[in-house]
């Protein structure tokens, strides 16, 4: 039985503000990945989690720190479900998040492409202008396609010819 | 914090299952997700198909890691890196999902470790050394062409996590099928020399090409990623010369064995380690 008594208010209030460990600005909440909390019947709380990408080493640590407040925060029987279906899209990272990505100098993802049927291999796709998150320049060319962490890539503005990574599009 | 005591300071102050970095520890990657096999489901049939897809990835992580001190470039350094990682956790949930489904119970490292290079199921493609770069970016076109043409379908599998697994590949894959072809593309319509190796890629590839169409129909589609590829970029389509076997029947090149005693070496010599 799911109940929404104030008190699984508060267990998804605390779920929710859980920092990522890889991009630590954001909250779990913020990058999308905290699918739902939910209060059972005999008092557990379920919170549900999905990765960004399959490989993405951090879900075990987000797993472990939503478990860690829920239980500082007096909630003795804490549950954490993958959840991998639908798959996790960037479109998920909330305006809050996409704030606090740029604040941070990180140029948050455009809208993801829709899938519908194959994925149509561009080889010569224009790619859409990423704004340079420090001083805003649509001057900006794409270094690689991969960076320090799978859901980024890298780039550099050529107005201000400072290096920023991008989250992107999936 | 003081830098002097980094590591001291990451690791005090945690308790319960915290843990003060990345890859201290592995626990199961489909925790808490419903892992029941539907009726009408071949449990034998769908533990084989996860075991293949799996093997494919994990050997196919192992050689792309190689390049790691090792690319052209340190950005491509860390794309191969980063496909690879994706690789790698698609590996990890599809053993998973095979442990669950042949009602072994086995986990990933079971599958991953403690198995010899006849167990395993990949394609020779993806076992074959890495050769020079031009190698590489050819062999990784057409084992992640073929890999997205196949999620793609099994995205629609009756199993529900065998098709969730898929889905969630599906956008990885495009990333990494982009990434070979725009270099496939640079490289045979670069210099001189980069196309010549990048021919002789295609002509070192050619003989493993058939054994990906076998076990799964998804040849149009992956033949025509090809042709829009190899014509892009000036290069001839590569002339099939099927080896005899397969390495979805066990069979493997001697360099299987090689890989995996690097892969496996240590988690074979202390079993019941942790750390």
């Amino acid at each position: 039985m799911v109940t929404t008594l104030p008190d699984a208010r508060r267990a998804r209030h605390i779920a929710e503000q859980v920092p990522d460990p890889e991009l630590p600005m954001l909250t779990l909440a913020d990058l999308g990945v905290l699918r739902d909390v939910e209060l059972t019947g005999d008092g557990t709380v379920v919170a549900s989690l999905t990765p960004t990408y399959s490989g993405c080493p951090a879900m075990a640590e987000m797993r472990a720190d939503v478990a860690a407040r829920l239980r500082a925060a007096g909630y003795a029987r804490v549950e954490i479900r993958t959840v991998l279906d639908p798959p996790w899209t960037s479109d998920w990272i909330t305006p809050a998040g996409r704030r606090k990505l740029t604040e941070h100098g990180i140029a948050p993802p455009g809208p993801a492409a829709p899938h519908d049927g194959p994925v149509p291999l561009l080889l010569s796709a224009t790619r859409h202008a990423v704004a340079c998150p420090r001083c805003g320049s649509a001057d900006t060319e794409e270094t690689s396609r991969f960076a320090a962490t799978a859901c980024k890539s890298l780039w550099r503005c050529r107005a201000c010819r400072e290096p920023f990574e991008y989250v992107k599009e999936i | 914090m003081s830098d002097d005591h980094v590591y001291l300071t990451l690791a005090e102050g945690h308790e319960d299952d915290a843990r003060w970095a990345y890859g201290t520890g592995f626990e199961d990657p489909l925790h808490g997700v419903d892992t029941t096999v539907p009726d009408g489901v071949d449990a034998g049939e769908l533990a084989s198909v996860c075991v293949a897809l799996a093997d494919d990835a994990l050997v196919s992580a192992q050689r792309l890691a190689e390049w790691i001190t090792r690319a052209p470039e340190l950005e491509e350094e860390v794309a191969l890196a980063n496909i690879g990682l994706d690789l790698l956790g698609q590996a990890r949930l599809l053993y998973s999902r095979a442990g669950q489904a042949d009602g072994t119970g086995r986990d990933e490292d079971a599958y991953a470790y403690f198995r010899d290079a006849g167990d395993f199921r990949n394609v020779r493609l993806a076992e074959v050394p890495g050769g020079d770069f031009a190698f590489s970016i050819v062999r990784l076109l057409l084992l992640s062409s073929w890999r997205l043409a196949h999620f793609e379908r099994l995205a629609s599998h009756p199993d529900p996590v065998l098709a969730a697994i898929a889905a969630k590949g599906v956008k990885e894959l495009a990333y990494h099928r982009q990434y070979a072809a725009e270099w496939t593309v640079r490289l045979g319509d670069g210099t001189e020399e980069s196309h010549r190796r990048t021919r002789r890629a295609l002509e070192q590839v050619a003989p493993y090409v058939g054994e990906l169409f076998t076990a799964f129909d998804v040849r149009d589609e992956v033949v025509a990623v090809l042709r829009q590829v190899t014509r892009a970029a000036g290069l001839p389509m590569p002339v099939y010369r099927p080896l005899p076997g397969s390495g979805r029947d066990g069979e493997h090149t001697e360099h299987l064995a090689p890989l995996l005693a690097e892969l496996q070496g240590v988690a074979r010599a202390h079993p019941e380690a942790t750390w």
